[in-house]
């Protein structure tokens, strides 16, 4: 379980998150809503020591992350699927899921077999093996991010907009993949997301962000369900 | 075409070759350190200067040429580190003309320092073979032991500096760090252990380069021995493309021969302008470099 207690991050004289407090539960998944801006990238980005708050912590299973470098926090299980997807172009497949499988400091043929099982879970990638991620196309380089940061077998998975550019179709399937993955794992997600309506279709909780600040914390079918949140935080007019 | 036509041409492109491959070794450490901090490091020269005295001068001169040369690479490894924990890392992320500055005033540093402990007299160093070229019926082939040595030397060090960049974790960790620092630090990559690594790979390059070219008999050891080299390979780097390793190394040998080619048959005065020549109609043309991949961009 991932606990956010009164988090403030400001990046010089802008105040980026005030006093964000939220749960994440283990085998759920909590969805981060808002509008540009809102300071949901933020958000993630302190959550996985890249960005250092102000004020407030982060925790883990009740341990403490914050002040913890972002290279050893992936280590304690928590992936982070950056905003735009961060696949390394020039690397093939093959050698971004090798980056991302080193962290685990298994065995080389444990590595090999966690390789394997993100080929399962991703036929594509594994068709693709030898191939440069930047000829991907985006459905296919958001699943190789994934199975990236996948293939460390986090217990905590932090996605940021998994959806962005993304042709609704492909969406939903990504939204599927990842709710499967929550359920079969009991892996914590934390979903960042601009597109309200695919995100609150998966998730079980919501968490509405207004710049900077928490204005709604519930579970995902009653944020779903509130006229006004829907109207004036989310864009969700019908 | 006649014999000696024939003889002189093939002579040019072997003795090229073996100056070349010095050129390609200097351009292969300046693209390791610009690839992976975007850093030109003019003190790459002084650097290795100062790990082939550790080497050599600093044992005494009865030592084995093996152990002086293992010597200086560990040395020029260490002073890799030592240089960017001290001096490379406050440059990060600075304005583009500090780093410049900085390491210009490095390098003069370096061969001051050097001049200070050992003065500018050259000394000679010990050649493991020969340097008498070898004969073709009757005739000098422009190729000695020791420069077979050189080109074998350079072969193997760029061969293990791209198995280890291809092939093991590190390496796929030192190219991701210098592709996309953030990404790396969220896969777990210690980027700026990484960093430090790079300098030191590339440190080790430059030591083997410094005995080679000073254990070459005309040049020896002074503090100022790898000037011209790094000039050249300086050179061969930027037509090759920086951010490219082959392109280094293809410019590097190229050079050599093309130089070789200019002061045999026009004048040896000219190939310092027909250097600079090179560079400023590649810079021209291609100011990426002649071998750097264009990489697509998609947002």
């Amino acid at each position: 379980m991932i606990g956010v207690s009164g988090l403030s991050v400001t990046y010089g004289a802008v105040q980026a998150l005030r006093d964000v407090s939220f749960d994440a539960e283990p085998g759920k998944i909590t969805a981060v809503l808002g509008a540009n801006g809102a300071g949901k990238t933020t958000l993630l980005r302190t959550i996985s020591g890249l960005v250092k708050p102000r004020a407030g912590v982060v925790t883990l299973e009740g341990k403490t992350l914050t002040g913890t470098h972002a290279e050893d926090i992936v280590r304690r299980g928590v992936g982070h699927v950056p905003e735009g997807r961060g696949v390394i172009g020039e690397f093939s497949v093959e050698e971004n899921l090798r980056l991302g499988s080193l962290v685990t400091h298994h065995g080389r043929s444990a590595r090999r077999e966690a390789l394997e099982r993100q080929y399962t879970l991703f036929p594509v990638l594994g068709e693709r093996r030898r191939q440069a991620a930047a000829t991907l196309s985006g459905g296919e380089r958001q699943m190789l991010a994934m199975a990236r940061a996948l293939v460390a077998q986090p217990r905590v998975l932090l996605l940021d907009e998994p959806s962005l550019g993304l042709a609704p179709l492909v969406t939903a399937d990504l939204m599927h993949t990842i709710s499967d993955l929550c359920a079969a794992s009991g892996l914590t997600v934390i979903l960042v997301e601009q597109n309200a309506k695919s995100a609150l279709r998966i998730a079980d909780h919501a968490v509405v962000l207004y710049v900077g600040r928490v204005v709604a914390n519930d579970r995902a079918d009653v944020v779903a369900g509130d006229e006004r949140l829907r109207q004036y935080y989310l864009g969700l007019v019908e | 075409m006649d014999a000696f036509l024939t003889s002189r041409i093939v002579s040019d492109i072997l003795g090229g070759l073996t100056n070349g491959v010095i050129y390609a070794l200097v351009a292969l450490s300046l693209v390791l350190i610009w690839r992976s901090t975007r850093i030109l490091n003019f003190a790459q020269g002084a650097m290795a200067m100062l790990a082939a005295y550790v080497g050599f001068a600093v044992l005494a001169p009865s030592t084995n040429y093996w152990v002086s040369m293992a010597v200086a690479i560990v040395a020029g490894v260490a002073l890799g580190a030592l240089t960017e924990r001290t001096v490379v890392r406050l440059l990060y992320g600075k304005p583009e003309i500090n780093p410049v500055v900085a390491m210009v005033g490095f390098l003069l540093v370096l061969e001051s320092v050097a001049a200070a402990i050992w003065s500018t007299t050259s000394r000679s160093l010990p050649t493991p073979f020969s340097i008498i070229d070898w004969q073709l019926a009757g005739r000098p082939v422009a190729m000695s032991p020791f420069a077979l040595y050189e080109v074998v030397t350079a072969v193997v060090v760029m061969v293990v500096v791209a198995l280890v960049f291809q092939y093991t974790s590190v390496g796929l960790q030192l190219r991701a760090a210098a592709l996309n620092p953030e990404v790396s630090r969220l896969l777990g990559v210690r980027v700026t252990r990484m960093l430090t690594l790079g300098w030191m790979l590339a440190s080790g390059v430059g030591a083997v380069t410094a005995v080679l070219v000073a254990s070459n008999y005309f040049t020896g050891l002074t503090p100022t021995t790898m000037d011209g080299v790094f000039a050249f390979g300086f050179i061969a780097a930027a037509v090759g493309g920086l951010d490219s390793p082959v392109g280094a190394l293809v410019a590097g040998v190229l050079l050599g021969v093309v130089f070789q080619f200019v002061g045999d048959f026009i004048n040896s005065n000219a190939i310092i302008l027909v250097a600079l020549g090179l560079l400023i109609v590649s810079l021209m043309v291609r100011p990426s470099g002649l071998f750097t991949r264009r990489t697509e961009r998609r947002v």
